[in-house]
Parts: C-alpha cells; sequence; structure tokens
C-alpha cells in the first residue's frame, strides 16, 4: 500500500465524533429502506401503509371492512409536481385505544404486530413512517381520530420528536362518537401524483383482487372516484396469535424469556412458552441435548443456551408448526376476486397443504386465470404476501424466478404469449420480505418448492381445459364442415348416379353428431 | 388402348356413373362415403423395368368424407367427376384454368389453381385414365403437319374429315384434334421436333414427302395431350417416332419422357411411346459434326448428374451420351447445322442418324 495516507481527501480531522442516534432518526436518515424513496414512491407508500393498518384492524376483528381513500391537492392552484397533497384514509375497524394512540402512531417500531400472528403489519413502522415523512416535507401535524366503542370520538393532533423517538401531542379533543367506530387518518406530505398514479390504481385493483370482502372507496386529486365494490361477505377467519416454534429462536429470545419466566423446571418451562412442545416432547428433548429436564431455567449459563438453542434447531422429532394460526384467502374469496377484478374465461385455485420455514409455518395458494376480456397477452404476475399486493421488484421476487426459471412451459403445451395471470398468495406468520419496504420474498428453499408445486398443478389445469376447449371447437367445426359439404356431395351423386333424387344424407349429421357425444362422454368417465 | 376417342369417352362414362352410385347408395345406407385410389406419394412411385417408366405401386389411398382433413377434398372430387361427365355429356372440352374458375358457379372452392390441378390429377388415378379422355386439356399447344386423314368427333363437327398436310403451319394438336378418329395415312414414320423453327425448316424442306413422315413441334417438353397423340399415332397406325432435340441434358429428357413418361404421370401407363428413338443431336455429334458449341452452365451440370442416376437413363448408349456431355462441357442447338447449309440437315444428318438408330 504505497503512499497510503490516513484520511480521505477533504477530511480536517483525524478525530470521529460518535453518537446515538434513535430508531425514528435512522428511519429518517434511511427511509428508502422503508419504500420512500422519492416524491412519487412515498406517495404510493403512504396510501399503501395506510389502508394496511386499517385492513388488518378490520379482520382482527372480522368487521366487513368500508376504506375510504382520498387524495387531494393542499393548495388547488400549485400545479408543478412534486407538490403537497392531503391524504385521508378512513376506516370502520375497531379504532385504538386512546392511551396507545399517541405511540401507535407517533413513535417508530411500536406497534400491536410483533406477535406471531399472520396480518400486513410486522414492522411497527409502516404508517409511523408515512406520518414522519408527511411531518419532514410539509411540517404540519398528522390528525387522527378514532372511536373504538362508538361513543366517544378522539380527535388527537401529533408531530414527531424524531430525535427521540416520541409523538407529541399537539392538540388532544374528546367528543360524541355518534355510534361510529373507526380511525381517519389524515396526512399532509409532498408527492408526486402524477408519476404514481398507475401504481396507485394498480395497488387497488390488486387489493380489491385479494379483499373483494371490502367496499374500497378511492377518490383521485382530479376528483374522479373508484369504487371497488364487495362481492361476498365472507372474511377469512381472524389470525390465531401462536407460540414460537423451536426451529425459528435464537439465543438472545431464548434469554428474554428465561428472564420473563418463573417456572421451576426446564422441562415445564419448554412445554408452556413454546409450539409444539408438550411436556413428554421437552424431556425427551432435554435428554437429547444432555440438560437436566429438572433444573430451573434461570440456573443456565449463557453458554448452556448457546447449547441448548443449537440443539433445538437440530432436534428433528418436534412436530413442524402448526399452521392452524394462518389465515389463507380460501378458493371460495379468491374465486370471487379473481372473478370480479379479472373475469377471465378460465381460473383454477390450488392451495398447496401448511409447510414451514425455519420454524415458521406458511401455505402457498396459487391461481392461474385465462383469457377473458381483461387479460392481456402473456404472463401477468400478481404476488400477495399476507394479502398485501407487492408491485415493486417483481424480477427480484421468488415467485419470478419460479415461473420464468424452473418451470418448463412447453410441457404443458401452453404458448408463451397466451394471456395468463398468475395469482401467488403466501400466508405466514412471518414473511421473509428482503427489505422492510415489502416488496419483493427471499427465495427460501421451502416456499420455492411449494410455489413449484402448485404452479405446476394449475398449469396441468390449464393445459387439459385448453386441450378440451381446442377438441369442442373442433368438434364444431366438424359438424359445420359436414352442413357445408355432405349436401353438396349427395347432389353430385345424384347427378353422377342419373337419379331422381338426392340420397339422404340428415342420418349422417346426425350420426356425426351422436358419434361425438359419444366421445366426449367416454372422455370424461377416461380421466 | 386402340379403342377409339368415342368409345373411350363412353367408358368413362360409365366409370363415372359406377362412381355415382357408390357414393349415392353409401349415403343412403348411412355410411359416410369413401372412395379408394392409387396412393401418388413419392414411395408408391416405382420404375417398372418392362414398360420402362414410373408406374405408381401397389399402395392405395383412402379419402373418407368422415374425415375432417379428407372432406374438402372429396367434395371437389365428387365435383369434379360430375363436372367432366356433364362436359362429356354435352361434348364440351376445358382447360385446367377453366377447371378452376367453373368450380366456383357450383359452390365449390379452389385456394388456386394448383389445388384444382391436384384433383384433376387425383381424378386421373381414380379411374385410372386420363384427362384427355374426359376432355380436359392443358393451355399449351404443339402442331402437326403431314398427310394424314382424320374425321372430328367434336360436337358441330362430327363426321367432317381433314387432311392435316392442308396448311403449311401445321394443325395445332388440341382437344378436337386429340379426340379425331385416326382415317387414314400414306405416312411410314413421325418426327417429333423439339422447335417451332425446325418445324418449319422440315415442312419448307418436304421432309414429309422426302421420308413419307409426319412432322409434330412439341413446342420445347410437350405437353400431355402431343404425348397422347403420339402415343395413338404409334400404336393405332404402328409408325415409328423419332424424336429431334437440342444437345444438351434438357433435350434428352424431351425425349426421355415421351419415350417413358414424367414420374408426375406415373399413375398413368397410357402417355408413352417406349419405342421412340432419340435421333439426337447427341454430345457425341457434337464432335463429329463439328457443331459451333457454347459451355454447359452449372445448371446442364447439375441436371447431367441427376439424369445419370436416374433409372430410365440406365441404358448404356444415354450413359456415354451424359458421359460425353459431363467430359466436354459442350452443347449445341438444333440450327448449329446451319453452319453448313439451311439443307443439311434434313439432306445429311437426318439420313445419317436414321441409319444409325435402326443398327442399334
Ligand atoms: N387504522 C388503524 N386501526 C387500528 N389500529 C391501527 C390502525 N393503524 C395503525 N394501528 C395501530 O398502530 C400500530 C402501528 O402501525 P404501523 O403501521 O406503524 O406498524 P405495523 O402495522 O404494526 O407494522 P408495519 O410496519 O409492518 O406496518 C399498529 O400495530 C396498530 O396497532
Ligand atoms: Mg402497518
Amino acid at each position: 500500500m504505497k503512499g497510503c495516507s490516513f484520511g480521505r481527501e477533504g477530511e480536517k480531522s483525524l478525530k470521529e465524533t460518535f453518537s446515538e442516534i434513535s430508531p425514528s432518526d435512522f428511519f429518517y436518515r434511511n427511509r428508502d429502506l422503508a419504500g420512500f424513496t422519492n416524491p412519487a414512491r412515498a406517495l404510493y407508500s403512504t396510501v399503501r401503509e395506510l389502508v394496511e393498518n386499517s385492513l388488518d384492524a378490520c379482520e382482527l376483528e372480522s368487521i366487513l371492512p368500508e376504506v375510504y381513500v382520498r387524495i387531494t391537492a393542499y393548495d388547488p392552484l400549485e400545479e408543478a409536481e412534486p407538490k403537497k397533497y392531503v391524504i385521508r384514509v378512513q376506516d370502520n375497524g375497531p379504532g385504538v385505544e386512546p392511551e396507545r394512540l399517541p405511540e401507535a402512531f407517533g413513535k417508530v417500531l411500536y406497534g400491536s404486530k410483533y406477535k406471531l400472528r399472520q396480518s400486513r403489519g410486522m414492522f411497527g413502522l409502516g404508517g409511523t413512517m408515512a406520518i414522519l415523512y408527511g411531518q419532514i416535507t410539509s411540517n404540519k401535524p398528522v390528525t387522527i381520530e378514532t372511536s373504538v366503542d362508538g361513543v366517544k370520538r378522539y380527535y388527537y393532533k401529533l408531530m414527531i420528536d424524531i430525535e427521540k423517538n416520541k409523538p407529541i401531542i399537539v392538540e388532544k379533543k374528546v367528543g360524541e362518537g355518534n355510534g361510529l367506530r373507526g380511525t381517519v387518518v389524515e396526512l399532509v406530505m409532498e408527492g408526486d401524483y402524477f408519476r404514481s398514479s398507475t401504481k396507485i390504481q394498480e395497488y387497488f385493483k390488486q387489493t380489491a383482487l385479494v379483499v373483494p370482502y371490502a367496499n374500497i372507496t378511492f377518490i383521485e386529486p382530479s376528483g374522479k372516484i373508484f369504487y371497488f365494490l364487495r362481492t361476498t361477505t365472507e372474511m377469512p377467519p381472524p389470525p390465531k396469535e401462536t407460540l414460537p416454534h423451536p426451529h425459528g429462536i435464537d439465543v438472545e429470545f431464548m434469554r428474554r424469556t428465561i428472564r420473563q419466566s418463573s417456572d421451576e423446571s426446564l422441562a415445564k418451562f419448554l412445554s408452556k412458552r413454546f409450539h409444539r412442545v408438550g411436556l413428554k416432547t421437552a424431556i425427551k428433548f432435554l435428554q437429547y441435548a444432555g440438560i437436566d429436564p429438572n433444573r430451573s431455567p434461570k440456573s443456565l449459563s449463557d453458554e448452556e443456551i448457546v447449547n441448548m438453542v443449537s440443539a433445538m434447531h437440530r432436534y428433528e422429532e418436534f412436530l413442524p408448526p402448526d399452521a392452524g394460526c394462518l389465515s389463507p384467502l380460501g378458493e371460495n374469496i379468491l374465486a370471487a376476486g379473481i372473478v370480479k377484478e379479472l373475469a377471465p374465461e378460465f381460473f383454477t385455485i390450488v392451495t398447496r397443504p401448511p409447510s414451514a420455514y425455519s420454524g415458521y409455518p406458511f401455505i402457498v395458494e396459487v391461481a392461474l386465470a385465462y383469457g377473458g376480456k381483461i387479460l392481456e397477452n402473456g404472463i401477468k404476475l400478481y404476488r400477495f404476501a399476507n394479502r398485501i399486493p407487492l408491485l415493486y421488484d417483481e424480477a427480484s421476487d421468488v415467485s419470478w424466478k419460479v415461473i420464468h426459471e424452473e418451470i418448463d412451459w412447453k410441457r404443458y403445451r401452453i404458448p408463451q404469449d397466451a394471456p395468463i395471470a398468475v395469482i401467488v398468495n403466501i400466508s405466514s406468520t412471518r414473511i421473509p420480505y428482503k427489505t422492510v419496504g415489502k416488496e419483493y420474498i427471499a427465495d427460501r428453499p421451502e416456499i420455492e418448492r411449494e410455489l413449484k408445486n402448485a404452479l405446476r398443478e394449475t398449469l396441468r389445469k390449464l393445459s387439459a381445459y385448453l386441450s378440451r376447449r381446442s377438441s369442442e371447437e373442433h368438434e364444431k367445426k366438424k359438424i359445420n364442415m359436414y352442413l357445408k359439404y355432405l349436401p353438396l356431395i349427395a347432389n353430385f351423386s345424384k347427378e353422377l348416379a342419373k337419379k331422381s333424387r338426392p340420397p339422404n344424407y340428415k342420418r349422417l349429421l346426425s350420426k356425426g353428431e351422436e358419434e361425438e357425444r359419444q366421445k366426449k362422454i367416454e372422455e370424461f368417465t377416461d380421466s | 388402348m386402340k379403342s377409339s376417342p368415342t368409345a373411350r369417352k363412353r367408358e368413362v362414362q360409365e366409370m363415372l356413373k359406377v362412381l355415382g352410385e357408390k357414393i349415392y347408395y353409401q349415403i343412403e345406407n348411412g355410411v359416410f362415403p369413401e372412395i379408394e385410389m392409387p396412393s401418388r406419394s413419392v414411395k408408391n412411385i416405382v420404375y417398372d423395368e418392362k414398360l420402362k417408366q414410373y408406374v405408381v405401386g401397389k399402395n392405395r389411398v383412402k379419402r373418407s368424407s368422415k374425415n375432417i382433413k379428407h372432406l374438402r377434398p372429396f367434395t371437389q372430387t365428387i365435383w369434379l367427376a360430375f363436372f367432366v361427365d356433364k362436359l362429356i355429356r354435352e361434348g364440351k372440352t376445358s382447360t385446367l384454368r377453366d377447371v378452376y374458375y367453373s368450380a366456383q358457379a357450383f359452390g365449390i372452392e379452389f385456394k388456386d389453381q394448383a389445388e384444382s390441378d391436384e384433383i384433376i390429377t387425383d381424378l386421373e388415378a381414380l379411374l385410372g385414365r386420363a384427362r384427355e379422355d374426359y376432355n380436359v386439356y392443358p393451355e399449351e399447344r404443339s402442331a402437326i403437319y403431314g398427310d394424314i386423314t382424320i374425321e372430328y368427333t367434336t360436337p358441330g363437327h362430327e363426321g367432317k374429315r381433314l387432311n392435316l398436310a392442308s396448311h403449311p403451319d401445321g394443325y395445332l394438336i388440341g382437344p378436337s384434334l386429340s379426340t379425331a378418329e385416326l382415317v387414314e395415312t400414306s405416312a411410314k414414320m413421325v418426327f417429333a421436333v423439339e422447335k417451332g423453327g425446325l418445324f418449319t425448316r422440315f415442312v419448307e424442306n418436304k421432309v414429309h414427302e422426302k421420308y413419307n413422315a409426319l412432322i409434330v413441334d412439341t413446342a420445347g417438353q410437350p405437353p400431355r395431350s402431343t404425348r397422347y397423340f403420339l402415343r395413338r399415332l404409334n400404336q393405332e397406325l404402328g409408325l415409328p417416332v423419332y424424336v429431334l432435340t437440342d444437345a444438351d441434358p434438357y433435350g434428352m429428357h424431351i425425349y426421355m419422357v415421351i419415350a417413358s413418361g414424367s414420374a408426375n404421370a406415373a399413375h398413368l401407363t397410357e402417355l408413352t411411346v417406349p419405342t421412340a428413338k432419340w435421333l439426337g443431336v447427341t454430345a457425341t455429334d457434337i464432335e463429329t459434326y463439328r457443331l459451333p458449341y457454347v459451355r454447359l452452365t452449372d445448371e446442364d451440370i447439375k441436371r447431367a448428374y441427376e439424369l445419370k442416376n436416374d433409372p430410365r437413363y440406365r441404358d448404356e448408349r444415354f450413359q456415354r451420351e451424359l458421359d460425353v456431355f459431363l467430359r466436354k462441357q459442350k452443347k449445341a442447338e438444333l440450327e448449329a447445322f446451319a453452319k453448313y447449309s439451311l439443307d443439311y440437315i434434313v439432306d445429311k444428318y437426318l439420313p445419317d442418324k436414321l441409319k444409325e438408330v435402326k443398327e442399334l
């Protein structure tokens, strides 16, 4: 390293200064991570985060969602993008308890969804990030109204103290609930609707596809209204919370759990706090790990904890996680969504049996839609994770990889330019997103395998449908051909044979049809 | 094959009626009608050593109206049978092109003339009769001159006689001539020449008198009506046929098609004159008569190699001539004899060559 110098050019001092930043400060500085890259993307992310919070809240209580979203220009006279917009999202969900409200909306990494329970939200970040972004670009407080009982209604105006990661209550009022439950969030932010309108509209359309039990109204800045109306009142059952599976925990988690517990023996401790671990299994496992089942959890040394956790990961006798806590869409709901939003000529849905990766249960649902009025030529991929439409970075997603690299479409005799939509919904207590922006899913081998199996099954069904259809078309054509040519043949043979009337060819026609019917029945009983 | 054209037409009409009845009763009995004919696929075309020509083999194909793929050609074939039956009955003729256009009036479509030509060939295979027998002729025409009297069978001209030496330009070998009865002739032989120019020279030089011959202009590769007529002259009147062509591989092949037929018409055995003789001009003649020549083109050379492997050319004489072509790389035209004098070819070359081939 000849000529190496300490310190880079322009650097005045070799002395480094150290400081600590709060989580909100961290995300303020790294807002790209959460999908707030530029005014267009930020507007899209804001709408998405707020709508997801509303849908999460409703679904948790099995309330048929009514979501109202409006984007309006803050100053109607301002023309050039980016500019300030007012975003208002309103729902009929369970509301937020007034004591929790300021922190839920004014503190990053604070939320009710850190549990092992399937929901759109995961990080305690999304909604708050939108509010933070609004504040830094408009310097205006966010307004939140909520009512948990329809009796009292709370009005809050909040700012976030970014350095301290703490809410500042600017104003607080209590009023009449008027029997209305739910939450309204309204914020002002800098955005670019011109460049984000396509994605935002697509977001609503895709949401409607997997949430056909919601009424969603969206009003654009121009005043144009989009309605996505409910076509079914069936809702997926609310997801249940579950204990962590021994394959999915780490040392830190184990240490914390031990600190919080007061169980006298390790066997009891494990069987009470972990999924799929009963007393018998706990004892068998501890014997395997070479630890006395009667020891008190708190007596374990750090090293013993590390050894126990790695033994847990190795031990294969634990049953795989139970997927009963998951809430996949189900075929009825998905079918309703597909018919409503895509109106295809044919579709098929495959739900894979539950599976697990690293101790987290997941279920893959794949639907394949073909033809109809809306679909264009080529494969369109709709990706959903816990019912969130994923619109960015498609080519980095595991489903894209499976569709384009692992499936041999030729085998199914489906042309590559056929009008096809592939809809993938992955439900899990923990979706392996590659970023907190929730845009694409990592290619875990277990998930990849399930996707592949599901897709193959749908392709087999489509392929069977297409060949049935083409043979039906073929039969129709055949009958038409007979209708066209047989009378001519009959007439020419009459002339050649010098007869006075043509032979009766009608019997041949009905014979042709009869044989087709027969063939169809045979085909059906064969399959 | 000695039967007269009129008798042959009656036979064809009878065959068409049988075909019509077969289809009629199949339909009446609730069966999808079927027809069967010799297969004309390349695999089924074989060289017959005895006949010295290509013939179709034993394979037959079935065309069923039940099969969607067959339905259209089936209907086209039956329509054509009906159409030619009508032609014969009304004493009319039709060209290949006419057939293509006539179909439309009967609700039958052909996508192009190639398709209708194909169906015409199918009907030939089905009946085993050349299309001339059912009054369908090509557009190209060739000519004949010499002392032979014919009697028309064409409606409106029936019974009328004509001597074909009456007009020095010769007579077109068209439908009326093809179907005329051959009444009498003083001729002892037929010269078939490749070119109109030489045909005129022969008439002017009174070849017909000097040799007691009929002179036929094949106008290049002879149309089938001409081959058919040459065969009638040979078979019905017992006249030997001598062929004169340019000295190149294509000229040779004009002779070969007259003598041994073409693969395209393998399904018809009645278009050839197996005893026809090639007078020349041969490759050797170019040297012997020191004729002005031009170089063989790549195309000529390719053709010569093809012919060398063709079973029709197995004869030692043809192999030898092809070898000379390939070795010397020369070709010459019939007109090249004018180098000596305009009469040379008739007065010197012809007698030489006639003597030569008679010794073969
Ligand atoms: N419309 C709403 N109705 C009820 N509760 C809400 C609503 N919006 C937000 N919350 C509460 O606020 C908390 C924080 O929301 P936020 O979007 O910041 O994080 P999250 O949804 O938990 O996780 P993520 O970062 O993945 O979105 C939520 O956990 C939820 O308890
Ligand atoms: Mg959220």
